[in-house]
């Protein structure tokens, strides 16, 4: 033989191996996580156009009308930034459900089996799609408020970073459904059953229109969706006023229910494979 | 004429044994795995050395991958043991002394072959580059093309550059030639064989018996979730060696049949007589001239009847009668 192959350890040299820090979480992986999100279409389209598109049509008209008695012309807030704040966060929730959903896909293709042959945790490996799908959401929220302010909503910079902040973070709640339904349903397609049921939770907790509108009955019952919590602490910022424990504990209720079940399936999935 | 039983196939060969104190790569006790009431793994003990190429041989659903599957921590054996490299299977990956190919899915179809690489790469604390992993695998040219553009046979040299890439001392390829063409599989094998030359250790299941022949130093043949035999292909080959002698026949001394040179077992029926020999010419002289026997008939047998014989339900009682006699 003249090829010289590479030399390959010695069975004692391997057996002194160590086993990765962090249970292999690393930057290389998120990158190329994140790369995965750009080349999908339908990543984009959930994460920027849809929340933009959503509030350029609904948003942008009502840019002059008042949301309180001072006119907008004389440093009223406008309508137009109560739409803005509510689109960052359905932008930032759906986003963060599909991020978290993809493990079905992941599940599906074999993907979550081939990782099982790598040191890489399974918990490291849940991290790293929760960082990923975090820096989508950043990206939802910011490219919304980038819009809002292109398009001249002006509010006070307290309120861009709080609620900018608040939309960003609540939607840990999603990617946490998302991984629930993720590790629970057997289709690829998540997000298709999802994505309706997103918007109707998202009518629950006032994001397409004040919930001041519904009848009492829905005003009741809608305190206890997922998205109401978040919605509220959303505009809090905007719109003043004290904060509502109901609203709180509506989020961290939600968060726990759907951490919880994304642990238990996460927990059945990863014996069964 | 014995009858053995099948539960604990002899080791053919004496080769293999350890000579100094290092851990086999495998070592598996008395493996089972029931699915509802099927029971895919019925009891399987394995020891591989360090070193060793084994060809897990078997028709489809013989508990191949199931017991893969085992070795590799991927599911739970009902009971039983499984140590690589002295370690749980989790362990072993952990540290990277093993790696699979496995059969199919496992990529995620949205990035670049390389880039499949650099991610796996980079849940290793020690991994081989990413260009030799590539070239060894043979898929350096393609390393910028997106996996879902790749045919069958490019994935699955896929998957053998990403198990290369710990660098491990064990590689273990489950089907690692399905689907793939004539041309595909030559290329997939030179890739392993010049890879195993450094001294890994290969085990790889197949129901291609021309591949167990051709890569494999030991055969170990599964049938029914059991090991039916155990040896180098020359020693499978030689259970099914020699030919079978059938006549039909009355009144016949046995024991003479019997004491003929090169008979390996002699089965007597009411009116018939099936001899297993490496010499048919004295049987069939015998038969035919010292005895009524008539309608007489010689069958040789190959490797492909030995694989057939073992693994399937109809003649593996009297082949393994025949290897008991032999060995």
């Amino acid at each position: 033989m003249t090829t010289v192959a590479p030399p390959i350890s010695t069975a004692t040299s391997r057996l002194e191996r160590v086993v990765p820090p962090l249970g292999g979480f690393n930057l290389t992986f998120l990158l190329i996580e994140l790369k995965r999100s750009f080349r999908n279409r339908r990543t984009l389209i959930f994460t920027i156009i849809m929340p933009i598109a959503l509030f350029l049509i609904v948003g942008l008209p009502l840019k002059h009308v008042s949301l309180t008695g001072v006119p907008v012309s004389k440093g009223g807030l406008s309508v137009a930034a109560y739409v803005l704040i509510s689109m960052a966060v359905y932008g930032a929730m759906v986003t963060s459900t599909a991020g978290g959903g993809a493990v079905a896909v992941e599940r599906a293709t074999g993907w979550s089996r081939q990782l099982r042959l790598t040191p890489v945790n399974p918990v490291a490996y849940i991290a790293l799609k929760v960082v990923a799908t975090l820096a989508l959401g950043l990206l939802a929220v910011v490219a919304t408020f980038v819009a809002g302010a292109i398009c001249g909503v002006s509010m006070p910079l307290h309120v861009w970073i709080l609620a900018g902040l608040a939309a960003w973070l609540g939607s840990l709640v999603f990617t946490a459904l998302g991984l629930f339904m993720g590790y629970t349903v057997p289709s690829e397609n998540v997000m298709q059953f999802l994505g309706p049921i997103l918007a109707i939770l998202a009518l629950f907790g006032g994001l397409f229109t004040p919930l001041s509108q519904f009848p009492q009955l829905v005003q009741d019952l809608a305190k206890w969706t997922p998205v109401y919590g978040l919605g509220e602490i959303a505009r809090l910022p905007l719109l003043g006023g004290t904060i509502e424990w109901a609203a709180v504990f509506n989020v961290i209720g939600w968060l726990a229910i759907f951490t919880i079940g994304a642990a238990l399936m996460f927990r059945r999935d990863t014996k069964r494979v | 004429m014995t009858h053995t039983s099948l539960s604990t196939p002899p080791r053919l060969g004496a080769a293999n044994r350890n000579p100094d104190c290092n851990p086999p790569a495998v070592a598996a006790r008395g493996l089972t795995k029931n699915f509802g009431k099927v029971r895919a793994v019925n009891g399987i003990d394995l020891e591989v050395q360090p070193g060793e190429i084994v060809a897990f041989l078997g028709p489809n659903g013989a508990g191949k991958t199931t017991t893969i599957d085992m070795l590799l921590g991927l599911s739970r054996p009902d009971s039983g043991t499984v140590s690589i490299y002295g370690q749980s299977p989790r362990s072993a990956i952990s540290h990277g002394l093993v790696s699979a190919v496995m059969q199919t899915g496992g990529l995620l179809k949205d990035v670049t072959v390389r880039e499949t690489v650099q991610l796996t790469a980079s849940l290793f604390s020690d991994s081989r580059p990413i260009n030799e992993v590539l070239t060894r695998a043979g898929i350096l040219d393609i390393s910028e093309r997106l996996v879902k553009k790749c045919s069958g046979g490019q994935q699955q040299r896929l998957r053998f550059a990403m198990a290369l890439l710990s660098d491990p001392g064990l590689l273990i390829l489950d089907e690692p030639t399905t689907g793939m063409d004539v041309e595909g599989r030559r290329d997939f094998w030179s890739a392993i064989r010049e890879d195993a030359r450094s001294g890994r250790t290969v085990i790889f299941a197949t129901h291609y018996l021309d591949e167990a022949d051709a890569y494999a130093d030991r055969i170990v043949l599964v049938r029914r979730g059991e090991i039916v035999a155990d040896g180098s292909a020359a020693e499978i080959k030689n259970l099914a060696a020699g030919r079978v002698v059938r006549a039909s026949v009355t009144g016949l001394n046995q024991a003479e049949l019997a004491a003929l040179s090169g008979v390996d077992s002699v089965e007597f029926h009411t009116d018939s007589v099936l001899v297993r020999t490496k010499d048919s010419d004295t049987v069939a002289r015998y038969l035919l001239q010292r005895t009524d026997a008539h309608d007489l008939e010689i069958t040789s047998h190959n490797l492909e009847d030995a694989f057939l014989a073992l693994t399937s339900d109809d003649e593996v009682r009297s082949v393994a009668a025949g290897k008991d006699n032999q060995s």
